[in-house]
């Protein structure tokens, strides 16, 4: 298997592809149980993003490794509109959409590690890692 | 992939038999609160158990289902939700959403379930 | 090791190298006995069988010689690994397999010695080329062996935590889960996961979990409680509380923890009869029970 897998996403259907793929390589990594499902649901609410507020973007997955411990991470990005404000739109259930406002925070509480970058105008990138 | 409406008696049955996609769960929704209109269904099940994820979108959805058929006069229940699925979910925060609506076990206890709604 | 002198340039090391691979290869049989006896004469090698003796040593001793080759050390990554896996299941300690690959590092080291002891430099270039070879096979293994046991601790510690909370089913559909001993972030989880496990496995209805050998209660596991519950209910399983002190909850909720979330039943006894109402199953008294007989 690769270390790396891109996933383009441009219609609802590519979510589930990103999380499937996501969750195959995550178990070639060797996470199970929760963790599976977990790093596919992180997946899942960083696609819907891309769908819902740039249009189009790619999922990005790869293997780490740190040390004796392996890992993968997970970056989504975008050439959308961007956040005005990332701390707002990091709080639980901040939403200028019709969602839930979980999607961003939940990805940050589901995983390891969560980083992002974001500039109006320019797009959104969010990294998020997890640790075996 | 399009999720089968099966009637039963009083109640109807959405067995979801893989992943699916934003737009197949608008259309189960869109399905089940149709029927419950035409056909006076008294509850639902949504049977998730072939779901190994459940995120924002989907939670919110089966939970606007649930609300959308009880304002019709069915009440819905959500079977089948697995360990992990149900551990991921409260990690992502989701429950607190999930709070007004009902769930069981599997199809069985689903069933049960309504049998004393509608008939106790 | 110091600059090398001028005749031992890139070209010289890389005939050298060969020379050293045909060496090892032709003398194969002769240093591999020499090895397990030594082996055997330190006590190295108790606990294994003839035959495994004859093939592991073989392999080992293969795949220096691949790596003085190749100078790739994937293989040897490889099988130190699987060598390990094998060892630890096994109980063998890291003096057996230290000191057996320490020996073979002496027995290569040696044949060296006496094939190149006519010519000083020779046998110095010889040894620049062998011994971080030797040393490099030798902390993969010591590596491995090390990644090894900290895998079968780990499982262990885990494996443990799983028998220290039981979970019992009591009768149809019920069960109880007595926790006992501090809870942190990662046996919440393992607790919560296990739990989950379990209201599937035995279609559980009602679950009652009992805290009252938790020494201490503060808003972090009273989070952790209401996220097994919440997730709980999602698997449409109820779960009951019990053994949480009046005194405790007053606290946390001071502190603002919500409670309301959680079913709370002052002991275990009364967390039993509860669930027993939700269940449906009467509960009488033995006195009762004779007067229905
Ligand atoms: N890729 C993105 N590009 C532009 N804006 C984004 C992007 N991702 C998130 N946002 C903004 O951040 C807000 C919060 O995102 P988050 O995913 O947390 O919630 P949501 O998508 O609104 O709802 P939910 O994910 O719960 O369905 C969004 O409403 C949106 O305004
Ligand atoms: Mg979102």
């Amino acid at each position: 298997m690769a270390d790396e897998m891109r996933v383009p996403i441009s219609t609802d259907a590519d979510i589930i592809t990103a999380r499937q793929k996501g969750r195959a390589l995550a178990e070639w990594v060797g996470f199970s149980g929760s963790d599976l499902t977990i790093i596919a649901s992180a997946i899942s609410e960083l696609a819907r993003n891309i769908i819902e507020y740039a249009g189009h973007g790619e999922i990005i997955i790869r293997l780490a490794e740190r040390g004796a411990r392996r890992g993968i991470v997970i970056v989504a990005r975008d050439d959308g509109p961007g956040i005005p404000d990332v701390a707002l739109a990091m709080q639980d259930g901040y939403s200028t959409g019709k969602g839930l406002g979980l999607g961003l925070p939940g990805a940050r509480r589901l995983m390891d590690e969560f980083e992002i970058v974001s500039e109006v105008g320019k797009g959104t990138t969010v990294t998020v890692g997890k640790w075996r | 992939m399009r999720v089968p409406i099966l009637k039963q008696g009083d109640y109807l049955i959405a067995p979801i038999q893989s992943a699916l996609s934003d737009a197949d769960f608008l259309r189960m929704q869109n399905e089940l609160v149709d029927q419950v209109g035409k056909l006076r269904s008294r509850g639902v099940i949504v049977d998730v158990t072939a779901l190994d994820v459940m995120d924002s979108f989907a939670t919110r959805t089966l939970r606007s289902t649930a609300l959308m058929t009880r304002l019709r006069g069915a009440e819905t229940v959500i079977v089948g939700v697995q360990p992990e699925v149900a551990f991921s979910m409260v990690q992502l925060g989701l429950t607190l959403r999930m709070e007004d609506v009902e769930t069981a076990l599997d199809l069985d206890e689903g069933l049960a379930f309504l049998d004393r709604q509608t008939k106790g | 090791m110091v600059t090398q002198p001028e005749e031992w340039g890139a070209r010289s090391v890389a005939a050298l190298r060969r020379e050293l691979v045909e060496h090892f290869t032709e003398k194969r049989e002769e240093l591999r006995q020499q090895w397990v006896e030594q082996m055997t004469a330190k006590g190295l090698l108790a606990g294994l069988t003839q035959t495994e003796i004859e093939t592991e040593s073989a392999t080992i001793y293969d795949t220096c010689i691949g790596c003085l080759e190749t100078g790739q050390y994937d293989r040897a990554q490889t099988y130190a690994t699987t060598l390990a896996e094998r060892g630890v299941l096994r109980g063998m300690t890291s003096e057996q397999i230290i000191g057996g690959m320490l020996t073979l590092r002496d027995v290569y080291g040696r044949s060296l010695f006496e094939r190149y002891q006519k010519d000083m430099k020779r046998l110095s270039a010889a040894l620049d080329i062998y011994e971080p070879v030797a040393n490099k096979i030798l902390s993969i293994i010591a590596l491995a062996f090390i990644d090894e046991r900290e895998k079968v601790v780990r499982q262990q510690q885990e494996a443990i935590r799983e028998i220290s909370t039981p979970v019992l089913q009591v009768r149809n559909r019920l069960l109880i889960m007595p926790i006992i001993g501090l809870i942190d972030a990662q046996r919440a989880r393992q607790l919560t996961e296990q739990l989950l496990r379990s209201i599937r496995a035995n279609r559980a209805k009602v679950v009652v979990i009992d805290i009252t050998g938790v020494p201490t209660v503060d808003s972090k596991v009273a989070n952790n409680l209401i996220q097994t519950v919440e997730a709980s209910r999602l698997m449409g399983a109820v779960v009951i509380v019990t053994g949480l002190s009046a005194e405790v909850s007053q606290t946390l909720v001071t502190i603002g923890v919500d409670l309301s979330k959680l079913n709370t039943v002052g002991d275990l006894q009364g967390g039993i009869e509860a669930a027993d109402r939700l269940l449906g199953y009467k509960v009488i008294t033995t006195e009762q029970a004779t007067e229905i007989r």
